[in-house]
């Protein structure tokens, strides 16, 4: 089964940059708003899941197959670099939690102010 | 068909990511994030990125997803009904996430180039298109990713395991 046939969508570029822009404001939201530093990165990640279907959507939607042909999936590229960096990220990111609560005994971020003065 | 599918899984995908930031419990949230990532991948497969939503799947919801579950596991203490609560600026945050969807929206809906439905696609987005341009026009950056991975995986091991002094090595 070729799932490249599968879809017979008729949904317009806007309403995916619609979707990826919510994805993008609650994972704002999430860094503003949480106290739990694990919580903080879970919103990063969502904020990069925007990023990604943003990617996608303009390189499904105006990127134009007959003209450019050899580049023609940059966007996915795109999209793969940023799973990669993301993946490294929260990689190094838990670790530095699990460090920081060894040393603290918290992932409260109003208590990491000992870099305050 | 694909206009319902597309609303029923961008409607998903946006709850769980509501439940993400909104839930109290953080084992909740990580449960809503995996959820929220797989109706990404779901959307990828829509927009004909075959490849993409298998690495979706694989990476998120397999990965980091089950790694956020284990940082919560490993840092969680007290009750875990209050383990992920708001701080005091968390009033700020929700006008600052507003006003930037309602920025966002407005640029979106106003622009008229990008009010454009979908032609046929023939380019593919399989695995073995996306290795012929990541091993010829993008080889330099994704040998560079290969090696970021590995840095970070090093990084991570040092940093979660902890560094001993060197008199309490032998």
């Amino acid at each position: 089964m070729n799932l490249s046939n599968l879809s017979n969508l008729s949904v317009g570029l806007s309403t995916y940059l619609l979707v990826g822009a919510m994805l993008f404001c609650l994972g704002l939201y999430g860094v503003f708003a949480k106290k739990n530093i694990v919580a903080i990165l879970m919103s990063i990640e969502l904020m990069l899941n925007a990023v990604n279907i943003n990617f996608v959507a303009f390189n499904r939607f105006i990127w134009n197959q007959k003209i450019d042909i050899h580049y023609v999936l940059t966007g996915h590229v795109a999209a793969l670099f940023v799973i990669v960096v993301a993946a490294a990220e929260v990689a190094v990111g838990l670790a530095l939690v699990i460090a920081i609560y060894r040393n603290r005994q918290s992932t409260n971020v109003d208590e990491f102010n000992w870099l305050k003065w | 068909m694909g206009t319902i599918v597309f609303f029923i899984f961008a409607i998903l995908t946006i709850a769980a990511a509501w439940g993400v930031v909104t839930s109290k419990n953080i084992v909740h949230s990580a449960l809503y994030l995996a959820l929220s990532f797989s109706g990404v991948a779901v959307l990828y497969i829509l927009m004909n990125a075959d490849f993409l939503a298998a690495v979706q799947l694989l990476v998120y919801t397999g990965a980091v997803a089950i790694m956020v579950v284990f940082a919560v596991m490993l840092t969680l203490r007290g009750e875990v009904q209050e383990s992920s609560l708001e701080n005091r600026s968390w009033g700020w945050g929700a006008i600052v996430a507003s006003l930037v969807f309602v920025v966002i929206a407005l640029v979106v809906l106003g622009n008229t180039d990008w009010r454009v439905l979908p032609t046929e696609w023939t380019s593919g987005g399989s695995a073995a298109d996306l290795s012929l341009l990541l091993l010829t026009q993008f080889m330099v950056p994704f040998e560079a990713a290969a090696v970021l991975l590995t840095v970070a995986l090093v990084g991570a091991v040092i940093l979660a395991k902890g560094v001993k002094r060197a008199h309490e090595l032998k």
